[in-house]
């Protein structure tokens, strides 16, 4: 069984495979065009001390973003597939 | 023949545009420092001009940048585009080489920091690349200025090359298939090589493409479109996104060969360290207290008062020259132009000269390092509060030194009303210029006062406090509504602050500092001293009888319900919009800052007569948040592309400045019983700006 998640909710140091990009227009093509698209994995290092935003590493490259924006990327985790 | 240098953010165009043109343009280590497209001739090759268009992921219209490069590409046609890649993050940048091909414009592929590549021990099959996109990729270390001849020598045969534009397709059957038939429908309305590149837009459904070739997608073509979109379950656009990787995705493990054992990056090491969980904050205080105590109170305070008592006080420099004058019998104007004009006046900026060194290197050390994008992700949360981004801090920080780059580097911010409020209120950071007027209130009013020493962190959290009210305040008013600016953001790896890069950045901006003392306050000053040595006969007079007194008391009244209605500092105020350097410049002048030196500093005692603490801290309030200098004034003016935007900002910030210094001078007064009718309006004015600051957002979106 599959367990969809949004990637705000995915936990510190654990590595997930995103399953669909959300969200409007501009955000989405954002994300998209920095890498996130389906079937990338993607691993989140770690939350800003505040809690918010997120840092995560995706092909290669440190990005921070916000739960708020983290919240359009469904992801699975790797080991499920 | 015109070369366009294209590239994602960071990656090192503008180093490479040093390194073709010879120029030294701005460079810091975040993303998003070039603003606007910079052109420039290439060194030995007069009829061969570089653009340096802003760093982009892509061509998607969404972002300032984007489009100012998108437009710039397809509109202008350049002859060669040279898209600078970041070896180390290759895939993510050929995302961009695929876009920029389909423009039809030339492409030649510049693979940079081939020198970390090297000693991380990777290896880039640069030849392979070049096979599969047909296109000639040259290695490059843009900071070592290697690579750049070949570069020119590849871009100037791509250009001579009779060039026949073969598309390599890239997305699958099906997509090609549409795009193939899009492409025979408007094979009519656009050029030969640009044909490919408006398909593809085509079927993204691109807007502003749509408009401009006034096209009407017929029901067929949408259905087709809209099958495809139905079977892989995303819209056109993405589907092309996630095609592209795709393509990449499929051979660039075996262009691109990564040596597994630096699994463990060093900037994750610091990173560690920096944006820890706990430790982040508190180190993040520490650093941006040291970078202004560093400056402002030891090192560089310690050679501004050497500079101040030795070169510019007794036995200094006024002292020799004036010797120097009487011993020649030289008349007395010659003696009062140079002495309290020249030396008064720009002596009094310039002593502040080492400040503003350590003040420079410092930031400048912060910037190149890579911490200010970690800054922005430390503090995100905490602006949002206030409806700004983290990268809110970016133009604040940057500001404590020049107002001008801070205005500028308001432009990382993404969504456009969240900028305008940046470049309106960044100003209110006290720059360097504005020390001077710190340091003068601290040291001639609250000297030996317990508060002495909070005077200059009172400027910056004033500065910090305006920017955070203001922001309040304008989110609730409908130009400025609108989200929080999205954040989403890289954090590029630290690196080592380069001698070169820094003293570059040092040089520069304390070249412009020493020539506005030179020219612009010099003149000033000069001016100064003649219309308030001469009254209207042209006769030389007492300060208090001469031209400017006469100007001064024309407009002091307006000064009058903030506390300083006196007419030196009403002269002063206004002469801060040439430079506000000229503010402290305009005091030493009007209370002979050069002589009184001799005897310690009276000039001390002097602006005691004239203000008191309440009066002299509003007259700081008011000199730190009003209107910046004119050059700030017209980077603001470049920035909002608009006058009244410009109006509204330069409005807003006296206008501010004003209300704030009322208040403060006369709720203060109320602590000593003076109560009038200035007392009356300064409490209608809290309680309109209490009103302002909590009544809640009508545009605030539910969530």
């Amino acid at each position: 069984m599959l367990i969809m998640e949004s990637l705000d909710k995915v936990k510190m140091n654990s590595e997930v495979i995103i399953i669909k990009v959300n969200g409007e227009k501009a955000i989405k093509r954002r994300l998209m065009d920095m890498g996130m698209i389906p079937g990338t994995k993607v691993f989140v290092r770690k939350y800003a001390p505040l809690g918010d935003p997120i840092e995560i590493m995706v092909r290669g490259t440190e990005i921070t973003l916000r739960k708020m924006d983290a919240l359009n990327i469904l992801t699975e985790p790797v080991s499920a597939g | 023949m015109r070369i366009a240098l294209v590239g994602n953010p960071n990656s090192g165009k503008t180093t490479l545009f040093n390194n073709l043109t010879g120029t030294n343009q701005y460079i810091g280590n975040w993303p998003g420092v070039t603003v606007e497209k910079k052109e420039g001739k290439v060194k030995n090759y007069k009829n061969i001009s570089v653009i340096d268009l802003p760093g982009i992921y892509s061509l998607s219209p969404y972002s300032l940048e984007e489009v100012i490069s998108r437009n710039y590409i397809i509109n202008e046609k350049p002859d060669v585009l040279i898209n600078i890649v970041d070896g180390s993050n290759l895939e993510r940048n050929l995302y961009l080489t695929t876009q920029l091909i389909e423009t039809g414009v030339p492409v030649v592929i510049a693979i940079n920091m081939m020198d970390v590549i090297e000693k991380n021990k990777d290896v880039i099959k640069s030849q392979q690349i070049a096979k599969l996109l047909n296109c000639p990729v040259i290695e490059i270390t843009a900071l070592k200025s290697q690579g750049s001849n070949e570069l020119i020598d590849a871009a100037i045969k791509v250009n001579q090359a009779k060039y026949d534009y073969q598309p390599v397709t890239w997305y699958s059957l099906e997509i090609e298939n549409v795009i193939g038939k899009i492409s025979l429908l408007i094979k009519d309305l656009v050029s030969k090589e640009k044909l490919r590149w408006y398909s593809i837009k085509v079927f993204e459904k691109d807007e502003s493409v749509l408009k401009e070739l006034n096209l009407d997608l017929s029901e067929e073509l949408l259905k087709e479109i809209s099958v495809i979109e139905a079977k892989l379950d995303d819209d056109s656009e993405s589907l092309i996104s996630t095609e592209r990787y795709k393509f990449i995705g499929k051979f660039v493990d075996k262009v691109y060969l990564k040596n597994k054992i630096v699994a463990q990056s060093i900037s994750e090491k610091i990173d560690r360290v920096l944006t820890n969980k706990y430790l982040g904050l508190p180190i993040f205080a520490v650093i941006i207290f040291l970078v202004y105590y560093l400056s402002i109170s030891t090192v560089g305070g310690f050679l501004t008062d050497y500079v101040n008592d030795v070169i510019f006080g007794d036995g200094g420099l006024p002292d020799i020259i004036g010797g120097w004058l009487s011993s020649i019998n030289s008349p007395i104007w010659l003696e009062g132009v140079l002495i309290d004009g020249v030396i008064g006046g720009v002596g009094a900026v310039l002593g502040f000269l080492p400040q503003m060194f350590v003040l420079f290197l410092l930031l400048g050390i912060l910037e190149e390092s890579g911490y200010m994008a970690r800054i922005a992700f430390i503090l995100d949360r905490i602006f949002r509060r206030f409806g700004l981004s983290g990268k809110a801090f970016i133009p604040m920080l940057i500001s404590t030194g020049c107002a001008i780059p801070g205005v500028m580097a308001a432009r990382t911010i993404e969504e456009e009303n969240n900028r305008k409020m940046m470049i309106v209120t960044t100003t209110f950071m006290p720059c360097g210029a504005k020390l001077p007027i710190i340091a003068l209130i601290a040291g001639a009013m609250f000297r030996g006062s317990s508060i002495q020493w909070l005077i200059a962190p009172s400027a910056y959290l004033l500065g910090i406090g305006a920017i955070i009210v203001s922001s309040i305040i304008l989110k609730k008013f409908k130009a400025f509504a609108g989200d929080a600016a999205p954040f989403i953001m890289e954090l590029p790896d630290y690196h080592m602050p380069r001698v070169k890069g820094l003293s570059f950045h040092v040089y520069h901006k304390l070249k412009s500092f020493v020539k506005k003392a030179g020219t612009i306050i010099l003149f000033a000053s000069v001016i100064i001293w003649f219309l308030s040595s001469y009254s209207w006969r042209l006769e030389m007079v007492d300060t208090e009888l001469s031209i400017l007194a006469s100007i001064g008391k024309l407009i002091e009244f307006a000064f009058v319900p903030i506390g300083f209605g006196d007419w030196k500092a009403a002269v002063a105020t206004f002469t801060g919009l040439i430079a506000k350097e000229n503010v402290v410049s305009t005091f030493g002048v009007l209370y002979g800052f050069a002589e009184v030196s001799e005897s310690g500093m009276e000039i001390w005692n002097l602006l005691n007569v004239d203000f008191t603490p309440l009066s002299a801290y509003s007259f700081l309030v008011f000199n730190l948040i009003c209107a910046p200098c004119f050059a700030a004034m017209g980077a603001i003016k470049r920035e909002m592309g608009s006058r009244k935007w410009t109006l509204f900002a330069i409005g807003f910030q006296t206008g501010l400045a004003y209300i704030l210094a009322l208040m403060f001078y006369r709720l203060g007064l109320l602590f000593s019983g003076t109560f009038n009718f200035f007392s009356i309006i300064a409490i209608v004015f809290l309680i309109g700006f209490a009103y302002l600051l909590f009544r809640p957002n009508p545009y605030l979106k539910k969530i």
